[in-house]
């Protein structure tokens, strides 16, 4: 039997993943080297580290654990016993809710933006220098500004993310718009079509996949920016999550924020994608 | 011809602003044309000589740096749905289907036409150029002669009163340019629509012009002479080449793009050229050749 490509594809990662959780364990199990530094370890610093550390056993979780872990989160997401001990439901939640508002507001403002310095040469040569300056911040040199002006902790990291998705929607949607193809234009212009139905139905669907490809850059680094805003601000949120459980030494927990992290960062990209798909055109 | 001429280009010139370092260019100067009301009137150049430009001025898509064009009694300052055109490249909106192509140019030219009326106005164009079927597939699922068909739908769809075309087959293999200009030929004759079409390719010209004007090489370029078509009106792509005249209307198109668009400053010289009146030429066979034997037995003779 000859597998389709994508079923051989799919075992093949199966194969490679299985690999790496049964390297993993292996190598937590037996320690691998650690067991000959653990011989040369220092006893006192032996003893400051604790029995685990004679043992030589890694203080690294295995995959077991971390499977624990994770379904222990999975199964109550949402328990709520405290500031310092939330659900990992909640505190994704909250960091989704960052970046989603941080993200639509950016793309509310950076379209329209992005729009008219793409229709006018005149606006994009006066705006480029602002633009050019203020790309390369980082988005995190922005918080303390925002929380001495805004002076709330939870507004200043959706700031931040707002700041930092502007840039990328703001570069592609006037990139895509001033790079619309003259012709189409011309068909436009000859059919006396408006300004207004030409920039709806000829300039926005020509752009639209650029556009797209902006916000899906965008919501990427605002989920990369996000955890960092969280552990800088705290309180709440999967980057405080994350710091806590290095507070606590939960090696296993960080583990399963950081696998989290990354699902759910997947999962915006996928949704992203399949938006792109529907505005997708080929010539 | 004592009728007002439909397009009267007047003394058009366009000179492009000098690059750094460069000079100003002249692509050309001097050009005067006028087009009946009904005809189908061919461009014929050599690149660079400013054809394009010449059209998108009469389109109202650019402008000209001197003289005039005069369309219907009123000066050209800007599109205009009354002046269609077919691009070279389709230049089909490939986000939307066939239909919707041509619907987007009926929306532009009746916006208050129900949807009804739309379709069905669109409908009965996308039969005359035999896309029935294919109403709803996209740009990349059409052949590159259903492409051209859709950008002809469309430039006929919002009724123009002039038809302008940019070398709207080059792209085409040659069957499919083919049995394109042939069906132009034959829309163009029953609805009698007033063309303009830039070419480089002569049996085309020769096909599909009543009038076939030549234009030098560019810089500078100006009208060289006006080819009356001296086949019969009800000529086809099948037999022309059988017409008497058909050889002395080809050789003297060829001998023009060859040898004399290029020397024709050497031949203005010597002559009385006035580019408002840019002489007229009716290339034929001896008149005994045509009465004997006939064009109709010519075609007899070939089947």
């Amino acid at each position: 039997m000859v597998a389709s490509p994508k079923l051989r594809a799919t075992i093949l990662s199966l194969i490679i993943f299985t690999v790496f959780i049964l390297f993993w364990h292996l190598a937590i199990q037996t320690g691998g080297s650690d067991r000959n530094l653990g011989a040369a370890m220092d006893p006192e610093y032996a003893a400051l580290m604790g029995k685990s550390a004679k043992t030589g056993a890694s203080a690294l979780p295995g995959p077991l654990e971390v499977g624990k872990e994770l379904w222990k989160h999975l199964t109550n997401p949402f328990y709520d016993n405290g500031p310092n001990d939330k659900g990992l439901g909640i505190q994704l939640a909250y960091s989704l809710a960052r970046v989603l508002i941080g993200f639509s507001l950016a793309v509310l403002i950076a379209v329209p933006l992005g729009f008219l310095i793409g229709m006018s040469q005149m606006l994009s040569r006066a705006l480029d220098p602002f633009i050019q300056v203020l790309k390369p911040i980082s988005p995190l040199a922005w918080m303390p500004l925002a929380l001495y002006t805004i002076k709330d902790s939870g507004v200043s990291s959706i700031f931040v993310i707002f700041i930092c998705s502007v840039w990328p929607i703001l570069m592609n949607t006037s990139f895509g718009v001033a790079s619309v193809r003259r012709e189409w234009l011309n068909v436009a212009r000859t059919l006396e079509v408006g300004r207004f139905r030409t920039a709806c139905q000829v300039i926005l669907p020509a752009a639209a996949p650029t556009i797209m490809t902006g916000m899906r850059i965008a919501i990427g680094i605002a989920w990369l920016v996000i955890v960092a805003a969280e552990m800088l601000v705290g309180g709440t949120g999967i980057g405080y999550f994350v710091w806590n459980e290095w507070n606590n030494l939960s090696i296993t927990s960080i583990l399963v924020a950081i696998i989290s992290i990354g699902l759910i960062g997947m999962m915006l990209d996928l949704c992203l994608a399949s938006l792109a798909k529907t505005v997708a055109y080929n010539e | 011809m004592t009728s007002h001429p439909i397009i009267s280009i007047e003394n058009l010139r366009k000179t492009f602003a000098a690059t750094a370092g460069g000079e100003d260019v002249t692509v050309f100067e001097d050009v005067w044309i006028s087009i009946e009301k009904g005809e189908f009137v061919c461009l014929i150049g050599h690149s660079g000589c400013g054809k394009t430009t010449l059209l998108n001025i009469l389109a109202g898509l650019d402008k000209a740096t001197e003289g005039c064009i005069v369309v219907e009694g009123t000066e050209v300052t800007g599109p205009s749905l009354d002046r269609a055109v077919i691009f070279q490249s389709h230049a089909l909106m490939p986000w939307m289907t066939a239909y919707k192509n041509i619907a987007f140019a009926v929306k532009s030219r009746w916006p208050q036409w129900s949807r009804e009326q739309i379709k069905e106005h669109c409908q009965k164009y996308i039969d005359m150029v035999h896309l029935t079927g294919s109403e709803d597939k996209k740009q990349t699922q059409l052949s590159g002669g259903m492409k051209q068909r859709v950008g002809i739908a469309r430039a006929l769809a919002i009724q123009p009163s002039i038809m302008l075309m940019d070398e709207p087959f080059s792209a085409l293999d040659a069957l499919t340019r083919g049995s394109l200009q042939d069906e132009v030929l034959n829309i163009c004759t029953k609805t009698e629509q007033t063309s303009f079409m830039i070419t480089h390719d002569i049996d085309e010209a020769i096909l599909l012009a009543d009038k076939i004007i030549l234009m030098t090489n560019g810089p500078h370029a100006k009208i060289c002479e006006i080819v009356e078509n001296t086949l019969p009106k009800n000529r086809s792509r099948n037999d022309m080449h059988l017409h008497p005249n058909y050889y002395p209307m080809r050789n003297h198109l060829i001998e023009f793009l060859v040898n004399r668009s290029k020397l024709f400053e050497e031949e203005l010289s010597s002559s009385s050229y006035d580019p408002r009146k840019p002489p007229v030429v009716r290339p034929q066979a001896d008149p005994a050749a045509i009465k004997e034997p006939p064009f109709n037995s010519y075609h007899q003779a070939a089947q």
